[in-house]
């Protein structure tokens, strides 16, 4: 036993000097998790905001006046310009000059006042569907709102139904606090996933993998030696992107902290198996590669929940996003930090995602030692 | 020209001998063209609405069935008090809960105002946004209704009946007319499969050849670094368009991805744009010395180029230095020429600057991979 524990000893401590050793790797590995943190906190936003827009106003009064003012107070809306007739918008709109158009009628004031019916019509580019839809319920809510306060306000007082609102777990409605979980399953996916794929299935297609197989280790020795350095940079990612996300955004843990960091050990060891999952289908680091991208990188991007929500989904794909397990990570995670949840909330994902992890696993130990007969 | 012609053949016999890795490279992202499109979508689901009626009044019922009659909300339960209410919002049972509070009805019959308390799962920010949105527009129009139901009631709410019918908001989607957003997100997620595959192969290839010291034997072969550099590129160059070919084919066939504008004008780019992507490629490879490092540098500016190319979101929200570091990416570029061309039906005057941009790019890459390249055989 002790001479086995030497051995393992001896392969980590070989394997943790490749990684070290190679400098270039561990810098980019070190500041990719920075860089992404500010990237997906500043720049990467789903919400539409700096709406370029034109209110058509063929004669401007006090009731659209105070309807522009409201555009102007939204900081959603960037009001170009107010414009007498919808002449020219069709250019603005070909050139990606504006992105909606708010057409009015004329004499709002006065049919206001005459209680005569008011149509207005909201035009939207819709080469973004996705934007377009929110640009539009944007767009409807603010002329709702005005319309009612101002056909009152012409005969005072009734305001209707008020509607108060709670933001709850991200009142101030910050992307890095949707992001930053989703970022490390990102994260952990390509070091731990990923790096074990290729440093596996490399040894394979240098040979050396048979000079391992040869020397007095286990396969299982082989392999736990080949990952542990791996999980440790994993770990090590979680860290540096919680703090980063906690120093520059201020994104809470809400809940337990020693629960978040269990459940990323968790999501390691997940990601881990399929790194081996991998290697032991690819023959050459081409293959590992390719297949890690495509059965891993884009489906933890695209299919977990981490973008695009899951909900949104058609079913097929709601139902093929169940065997990702990001997709389990994320509720786990955004439910601690977000929501500060607990386990008792968050069982049935912890348990799915140990369930997945443990049925990675077995494929992968038993399709090694098949290919190691 | 005949050495290029057989470095060409050799490198066609490598991908081809090995027929995974063909099927990955021509197969592989077609599949994921199909479902990943499926997948990228905003769109808000109707969401599950969780009511505590403390008011139990016919003006409470009335408003509770407006909700979940709406296209944004289903009414999952109406609770009479608020017990087990947050729970349910933390096990994502509920979106949204709406809290119509005691004397609901009374206070909007006597003074004409009541209020009612909307808590929205905020997690995904973008999305609560919209539902806030369209609660907010359902009862503005549900107190309009109401008041004109109720004549007999206050002064007030009379007020709100003689101030005049429903505003008519009717809206219109210019380019895409259906709302299809797989016409948006199908010429995008094109791009970047097929950026994937041309900057990946690229640079693992050659490394690969430094790797198994392959490289060093061609280093010191007749051939000429301009040969080997083109007969690198070229069979790469010629599988990417095949990749891009079978793709515009797919979504123009399955998805019906409309071709307003020139689609020969589209595959021009994409030849100009795919020498630009290469040349990246071929640039990290001069970098990097393992096939892990160039897996780990090129991951890296795919996840830089494609988060900040709108793909995925609208660049448009992000704040003016990201917009600008966006100017970077080459993907950004071409996929703002797929878009314009083939959604908008724009030509060669509305793309020019962008393709000759590319271009200049392609050219500078290459000179700076080509130099890099040598300096590091010597």
């Amino acid at each position: 036993m002790g001479r086995r524990w030497a051995a393992l000893r001896g392969l980590v401590v070989k394997e943790s000097r490749h990684v070290l050793r190679d400098r270039q790797t561990l810098v980019i590995l070190l500041l990719m998790p920075l860089v992404q943190v500010l990237l997906y906190g500043y720049a990467i936003r789903t919400d539409v905001s700096g709406i370029r827009t034109v209110i058509v106003d063929p004669t401007p009064d006090i009731a659209t006046r105070s309807l522009l003012a409201r555009f102007e107070a939204s900081d959603r809306y960037d009001v170009r310009e107010v414009v007498p007739t919808d002449f020219a918008i069709e250019r603005g709109f070909a050139s990606g000059a504006l992105r909606q158009a708010i057409v009015l009628p004329t004499d709002v004031e006065r049919r206001l006042g005459r209680g005569e019916p008011i149509s207005v019509l909201i035009v939207t580019d819709g080469s973004d569907p996705n934007a377009g839809s929110a640009m539009r319920s944007y767009a409807e809510a603010i002329l709702r709102r005005w319309y009612s306060e101002a056909s009152t306000n012409t005969l005072g007082g009734a305001r209707g139904i008020r509607v108060e609102s709670r933001m709850r777990y991200n009142p101030t409605l910050e992307s890095a606090n949707l992001f930053v979980p989703g970022l490390i399953a990102l994260v952990v996916t390509i070091v731990s996933a990923m790096m074990t794929a290729i440093a596996i299935t490399r040894e394979t297609e240098m040979g050396t993998m048979e000079m391992l197989l040869v020397s007095p280790l286990r396969p299982s020795a082989i392999v736990l030696g080949k990952v542990l350095p791996y999980a440790a940079l994993g770990l090590l990612n979680v860290f540096i992107v919680l703090s980063a996300a906690a120093a520059v955004f201020h994104v809470p843990v809400r809940g337990s902290l020693a629960l978040l960091l269990a459940e990323c050990l968790l999501y390691v060891f997940t990601t881990l198996a399929i790194g081996i999952v991998i290697s032991t289908a690819a023959r050459t680091q081409r293959t590992a590669m390719l297949m890690a991208l495509g059965g891993l990188l884009l489906p933890t991007i695209m299919l977990s929940g981490f973008i695009f929500p899951i909900a949104s989904m058609p079913t097929p794909l709601r139902v093929f996003s169940n065997i990702v397990p990001a997709r389990w990570f994320l509720v786990i995670v955004r439910g601690i930090m977000l929501k500060g949840a607990g386990l008792g909330t968050l069982w049935q994902e912890t348990l799915v995602l140990l369930g997945l992890t443990t049925a990675l696993l077995a494929v992968g130990i038993r399709r090694l030692s098949v290919r190691l007969d | 020209m005949r050495i290029i012609r057989l470095l060409v053949w050799k490198e066609f016999l490598q991908v081809f001998r090995d027929p995974a890795t063909a099927f990955q490279i021509l197969v592989i992202p077609i599949f994921q063209l199909l479902i990943l499109s499926n997948a990228a979508t905003f769109d808000v689901p109707r969401a599950a609405m969780l009511v505590v009626d403390e008011d139990h009044s016919s003006v409470s019922a009335q408003l509770i069935q407006r909700l979940d009659g709406s296209e944004r909300f289903r009414v999952v339960d109406v609770r009479p008090n608020e017990t087990g209410v947050e729970a349910a919002l933390l096990d994502r049972d509920a979106r949204v809960i709406l809290r119509i509070p005691h004397d609901f009805e009374r206070d909007l019959v006597r003074t004409g105002s009541a209020p009612v308390l909307l808590s929205l799962d905020a997690e995904d920010g973008a999305s609560a946004g919209i539902l806030q949105a369209a609660a907010t527009a359902i009862m503005v129009d549900v107190s309009r209704d109401l008041a004109a139901a109720h004549p007999g009631s206050s002064r007030e709410m009379q007020g709100t009946v003689r101030a005049g019918p429903p505003l008519d908001v009717r809206s219109s989607n210019w380019f895409n007319p259906s709302a299809n957003y797989k016409h948006f997100m199908v010429p995008g997620l094109l791009v970047s499969l097929t950026t994937i595959i041309g900057l990946l192969v690229t640079s693992q290839n050659i490394v690969r050849e430094k790797e198994l010291g392959t490289l060093e034997q061609l280093n010191v072969s007749p051939i000429s670094r301009g040969q080997f550099l083109v007969g690198k590129l070229l069979p790469f160059w010629l599988l990417a368009m095949t990749t891009f070919t079978i793709g515009m084919t797919v979504g123009v066939f399955v998805f019906g991805i409309p071709t307003v504008g020139s689609v020969p004008l589209v595959f021009l780019s994409a030849g100009v744009y795919l020498i630009v992507a290469l040349g990246i490629g071929l640039l990290i490879s001069t970098i990097a010395r393992t096939q892990q490092q160039v897996m780990f540098v090129a991951f890296f500016l795919l996840l830089l180029y494609l988060l900040l190319s709108g793909i995925f979101t609208p660049l448009e929200s992000a704040p003016r230095w990201a917009q600008w570091i966006a100017q970077a990416s080459p993907v950004k570029h071409f996929v703002f020429i797929m878009r314009t061309v083939l959604v908008r039906g724009g030509g060669l005057a509305d793309i020019g600057p962008t393709l000759l941009g590319l271009a200049v790019a392609g050219v500078g890459v290459m000179l700076l991979a080509v130099r890099q390249h040598s300096r590091r055989a010597d």
